[in-house]
């Protein structure tokens, strides 16, 4: 929800709350933008050395290595290769295609998470079982796995962008699961006595009280979610050597050490993460910001 | 007091037949070893069809305990204890009572017709059904034109009120309430305790209301179980002969006053150790 503090200053702007973000998102962009040429400009005038030494300023603000940002977005508007295709259209298409993968995923391991958190609320025997593994499948790093999945996917006969999907989920699942734990045992003790009074079904103890009480604990997962399957998409996509999604763009710009290329494949996978969270936002603003509105 | 001199049919009835809640040597330990805690010890008490009783003592007696006990949110180490001729978890399977907390405990995802209909949702009442009801008892709790508010809109009194119109719904035989008007002002509260004998009088309901307002538990109950600590237990039970209906002509009668000063006395007996182990 937006805080209070905003739509205390908004009541007294001109502009609505809706303009006003807009306006927050392009100040940062230019602040950034400003910093990013300031450094190249007084790094160069002192000769790529911080002033009386010798050491090396970290990056060199030489125009290969740190281009300038208008050359990274007219870079979008250039073929990638003579003759090829606008970047900006392999990038879009490379950016759909994880953004298929990821989605699969996050809804995969959204499910997932969302049922492995039910089932240890319902069992405190599931959950010691079971969360020492849940949280060690976490700290195993992702592109150890996801060579295997696709290796063993390959083996099952399952389609390479499914194995993909299922490295998505992977990265989903978790943050899923440790808020919808929490968001289920989020109901006062007297909200689970009136239940236990009415003589409640555990399922309509799930249903009618737990599940909504954590719908702001599960979107809160969820949109940390967003942005972690769109990661595991392109890990996936490494090994699954896939040539359509935005990891080959990566690899290959950064082999080719094209900065201009590689900043601009970045922006695209950033703009593809912050178009899913958006989605989830938008539901979540549906879905809960009705009911919850009093915080 | 004269016992039986209730002004009203419905007091108590010296029968076990008509009996509500029947404790016999009920106790209640928490803890183990080190953390026990005696609760409660040696509850008699019998509670007839149509009775307002007030469970009333200092902190830390028991009372809430001995609401749970009844509505088998807890379960006696000690004892036994009847609720409408069955086991209290029976009791409770068979959605025998209606439970209202210090806090209203309303879901704050739903309207308050919504809230309302929630028992009724769960113990699988027909929609229209469901409708009709949450209607009257929110014309009852007089909060008809608040139906598709959200609780957050509502004061605290109103809120309360509508947890009263949920318990209500389903026609509870016995209604529990632990320190409902707690949180509530002092001009409030006894409006609320004008509603609640009103409600009561014409839904018929048994209600078993814990406080810590003298005033209060004299205006509202047909009797007081006067409660002591340490560990808690019953030490007097007082009658409450005032006529019905009761209105602010009763707070303003000798009787009343002299029936607070009886109450405040076997509290400050209780307190002073008689009958302490
Ligand atoms: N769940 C529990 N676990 C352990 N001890 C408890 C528990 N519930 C109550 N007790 C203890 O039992 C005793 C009685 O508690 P209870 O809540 O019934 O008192 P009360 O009369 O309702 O007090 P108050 O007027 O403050 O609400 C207290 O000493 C309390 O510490
Ligand atoms: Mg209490």
């Amino acid at each position: 929800m937006t805080d209070a503090s905003a739509d205390v200053v908004a009541t007294t702007s001109r502009w609505s709350p809706r303009v006003r973000r807009i306006m927050g998102f392009l100040g940062v962009l230019v602040v950034v933008v400003v910093i990013w040429e300031l450094y190249k400009v007084v790094g160069k005038a002192l000769g790529g050395v911080v002033p009386g030494t010798e050491l090396r300023l970290r990056p060199p603000p030489d125009d290969r290595i740190m281009p300038h940002t208008w050359d990274v977005v007219l870079q979008l508007f250039r073929p990638v290769r003579r003759n090829g295709e606008l970047t900006v259209l392999l990038l879009g298409k490379a950016a759909l295609f994880t953004l298929r993968e990821a989605f699969v995923g996050f809804v995969v391991g959204g499910l997932v998470g969302f049922g492995l958190g039910v089932a240890f609320v319902r069992s405190t025997l599931a959950e010691r079982a079971f969360m020492p593994y849940v949280v060690a499948s976490q700290t195993v790093p992702i592109i150890a796995i996801a060579p295997m999945v696709v290796v063993w996917g390959g083996k099952l006969d399952i389609p390479q962008w499914l194995s993909v999907a299922i490295i998505a989920a992977y990265l989903t699942f978790f943050p899923v699961t440790i808020n919808t734990v929490r968001g289920l045992r989020s109901p006062a003790p007297t909200a689970m006595e009136m239940m236990r009074s009415y003589a409640a079904s555990p399922s309509q103890v799930l249903w009618k009280l737990q599940v909504p009480a954590a719908l702001p604990y599960i979107f809160t997962a969820l949109k940390v979610s967003a942005t972690a399957s769109v990661i595991g998409a392109i890990v996936g996509e490494l090994p699954a050597g896939f040539r359509d999604g935005l990891a080959r763009a990566l690899l290959e710009f950064s082999q080719q050490f094209n900065a201009e290329k590689l900043l601009a494949a970045i922006l695209m996978s950033a703009i593809a993460g912050i178009l899913f969270v958006g989605i989830v936002t938008w539901f979540e603003h549906r879905l809960v910001a009705a009911a919850h509105r009093q915080e | 007091m004269v016992a039986g001199t209730n002004s009203r049919e419905r007091g108590r009835g010296d029968g076990v037949s008509d009996a509500v809640v029947v404790a016999r040597g009920v106790g209640k330990v928490f803890g183990t070893d080190t953390d026990r805690v005696e609760a409660l010890r040696g509850i008699d008490l019998q509670i007839a069809r149509g009775e307002f009783i007030s469970l009333i003592g200092p902190s830390g007696c028991g009372k809430s305990t001995l609401l749970r006990l009844i509505g088998d949110l807890l379960q006696p180490s000690a004892g036994e204890l009847v609720v409408n001729g069955k086991p209290p978890r029976q009791a409770r399977l068979d959605r025998d009572y209606g439970i209202v907390f210090q806090q209203p405990t309303l879901l704050d995802w739903r309207t308050v017709r919504a809230n309302v209909e929630l028992p009724l949702e769960i113990m699988g009442v027909a929609r229209e059904e469901r409708a009709a009801r949450a209607e009257e008892m929110l014309a009852l709790v007089q909060l008809a034109e608040f139906a598709d508010h959200h609780p957050w809109q509502l004061s605290g009194g109103m809120q309360q009120r509508v947890a009263i119109a949920r318990a209500l719904g389903f026609r509870p035989a016995l209604l529990l309430m632990d320190e409902p008007f707690g949180a509530l002002d002092e001009m409030t509260r006894e409006l609320m305790q004008q509603e609640l004998l009103r409600i009561w009088t014409e839904t018929e309901t048994t209600v078993v209301f814990v406080t810590h307002s003298i005033p209060e538990a004299v205006f509202l109950s047909t009797r007081v179980v006067v409660m002591s600590p340490r560990p808690g237990r019953i030490s007097a039970v007082i009658d409450v002969p005032l006529a019905h209906p009761r209105d602010v002509e009763t707070r303003e009668s000798d009787d009343y006053y002299r029936l607070i000063t009886e109450v405040r006395e076997a509290l400050r007996r209780g307190e002073t150790g008689e009958g302490r182990r």
